[in-house]
């Protein structure tokens, strides 16, 4: 068998077995309308996608996933509860040379049901591991809601949590933004500055050409934003702690539990999310999930899956690091909340990469 | 034969010119003033390639010239892992041009990429779209935010006139090389503080893909010697392991 030929038997079996849990079938387009997806997509698939030119469709781009697809065909035809499998090839530009391929096939279950979120969560999860059991792959977990609700808890500005929320996915300039709110790191001289001028009541924009689309109005608004800002107290230092204990929490799952809870004691705000892990847990082992040998990453998926909003996982080979996750999902509500213009629906799904798959059977 | 390639026209030809001829190498363009070719004295086994500046990089990452003379900008923009294709055997010192980003200068709010950060999600609040940075540098500009964790921006093509981008509303920022800062200023533009992303200067360049035969060897050598300067193959994982 070509490799090609032996990534597709791969894939049908994937994906025969997913459909044989009674998912339905769903087919998504190669050629996208480039617009809305660019918008949505974070910067990482965003810049990788290639993108062409139709002379009536306008701007298209090639199919860099299928989560967003497949939401979009369910809000337009579906109704909940309701569970798809797909199967197909994306495309996403590589800027290193190396193996990484442009081009692969994806199979992958998205569940849209709001009966008992968690217990979706769980049963994608389950399916995945029963799928991949024959590789023994290490599995790594997260919650991005146990991040979201550390945020939330804090003792700030909402503007502030706002900020920090928006940049979760950015562990460098949450990092920047946490210090700057902590009080750890001075204002840049250019703010110090700035705010003087502001404190002075001086005409900042006297002799300024005005240019682009930006107004003097949102310059005004920032402006306004900036001073509220510099009067607000700084994050106490222990909330600050407590957080970065929270980002590099690394454990297996019941242990990382224990530590959440004798935390979330100091942190009300984070009640909620603990129990809902809790209870997630408990929903993987009555899946069968061996939870005790489970890891848990607080900080895991922070930096390449921005749709997500709550639970993640991925599959890893153990043995070589360096390969990309075997298969990878999530929970992503809010993306569905965007999408869906305010319309949301709880989403859970993952995607497996038959490549790679085949590559650890030794097939290719 | 080895191949070197030099810019066809300009300032950057003529300062080429000179880099080498006060090192002993003699270069001039061959027939008439338009015509593309050069000739090469002073060495043996050396043949001249005038080529555009632009297309050096991708010459030398397919191994159609053995060195080459182009912005250090370029190569980094235009290849892939650019130090895994090519060498940077010596810093010509000329050609200098910063790679940076700039914004209305009526942005009184806005000076480093922390700011910019804060109004690109600002900006999309109000505008329903990201804030666009004009540039022809993609790869380099995109690296470097990413890095810095900027987001909500999207970068948009400009190969040219990039600084009018914000004025025409095409853009609200741009990414480009300045030297003096002139045309920015004109355009009613300033430079953020902290986003150098990079200090661009012509550089010559050794292609690890071209065809290291003996007769470019010899041609290196003589090259070598003449203007003094270190030149030599390094190992790489090219076809032409040396």
């Amino acid at each position: 068998m070509t490799p090609k030929t032996a990534i597709r038997a791969e894939a049908e079996a994937l994906y025969a077995a997913i459909a044989a849990t009674g998912a339905v079938p769903v087919e998504a387009d190669l050629l996208l309308p480039a617009e809305t997806l660019l918008d949505l997509y974070g910067e990482d698939i965003r810049a990788r996608a290639y993108v062409t030119h139709d002379p009536v469709r306008g701007e298209m781009m090639l199919r860099p996933d299928f989560t967003v697809p497949v939401v979009q065909a369910h809000m337009a035809h579906g109704a909940e509860p309701a569970r798809y499998c797909y199967m197909g090839e994306v495309f996403r530009q590589q800027y290193h040379l190396g193996p990484r391929q442009s081009e692969y096939v994806q199979v992958g279950y998205e569940v849209f049901d709001g009966t008992d979120p968690l217990a979706a969560d769980a049963e994608v999860f389950a399916l995945f591991a029963d799928l991949l059991a024959p590789l023994g792959l290490r599995a790594a977990t997260g919650d991005i809601g146990i991040l979201r609700a550390m945020v939330q808890g804090l003792t700030t500005t909402e503007r502030r949590k706002a900020a920090l929320l928006r940049h979760l996915w950015r562990p460098k300039r949450f990092r920047a933004l946490l210090d700057r709110f902590g009080g750890r790191a001075p204002l840049p001289e250019s703010r110090v500055t700035l705010l003087a001028a502001l404190g002075r009541g001086d005409d900042l924009a006297a002799c300024i050409t005005h240019t682009g689309l930006r107004s003097e109005g949102e310059i005004a608004e920032r402006l306004l934003t900036l001073r509220e800002d510099a009067a607000a107290a700084p994050i106490p230092a222990a909330e600050v702690v407590q957080l970065e204990q929270v980002l590099g929490l690394s454990d297996k799952c019941p242990a990382a539990l224990a530590r959440l809870s004798a935390i979330a004691a100091d942190v009300p705000a984070l009640g909620p999310a603990v129990q809902r892990l809790e209870r997630r847990l408990a929903a993987l082992a009555a899946k069968g999930v061996d939870v005790a040998g489970l890891d848990f990453e607080a900080s895991y998926g922070r930096t390449t899956m921005e749709y997500y909003d709550g639970f993640v996982f991925g599959f890893y080979a153990a043995q070589q690091p360096d390969l990309p996750p075997i298969a990878s999902g999530g929970r992503y509500d809010a993306l569905t909340a965007v999408l869906g213009q305010g319309r949301s629906i709880p989403a859970v799904g993952g995607v497996i990469r038959p490549g790679m798959v085949a590559r650890l059977k030794g097939v290719l | 034969m080895l191949k070197i390639g030099v810019p066809s026209k300009g300032r950057l030809m003529e300062k080429t010119f000179d880099w080498f001829g006060a090192r002993g190498v003699t270069m001039r363009q061959s027939g008439a003033e338009r015509e593309y070719a050069g000739i090469v004295e002073g060495v043996d086994d050396v043949e001249l390639v005038m080529l555009s500046a632009g297309e050096i990089p991708r010459e030398l990452s397919a191994g159609r010239i053995h060195l080459g003379v182009t912005g250090s900008d370029l190569v980094r923009e235009k290849l892939a892992d650019w130090n895994r294709q090519v060498t940077e055997a010596a810093l010509l010192g000329f050609g200098h041009a910063d790679l940076i980003i700039a914004v209305p200068t009526a942005w009184v709010d806005v000076d480093t990429l922390d700011d910019l950060d804060a109004v690109a999600a600002q900006f999309r609040r109000h505008h329903g779209h990201r804030l666009r940075i004009a540039t022809k540098y993609h790869r380099l500009v995109r690296e470097f935010l990413t890095d810095r964790g900027v987001a909500d921006y999207s970068l948009v093509d400009s190969q040219g006139a990039t600084e009018g981008t914000v004025k025409n509303l095409t853009a609200e920022a741009v990414a480009d090389i300045t030297s003096s800062g002139e045309t920015l200023r004109a355009n009613h533009l300033k430079i953020l503080s902290d986003a150098l992303i990079h200090s661009s200067q012509a550089v010559l360049f050794l292609s690890h893909q071209a065809d290291w035969g003996p007769s470019a060897r010899r041609g290196l050598a003589g090259l070598a010697a003449t203007l003094g300067l270190p030149l030599q193959l390094v190992p790489t994982d090219g076809p032409h392991q040396v």
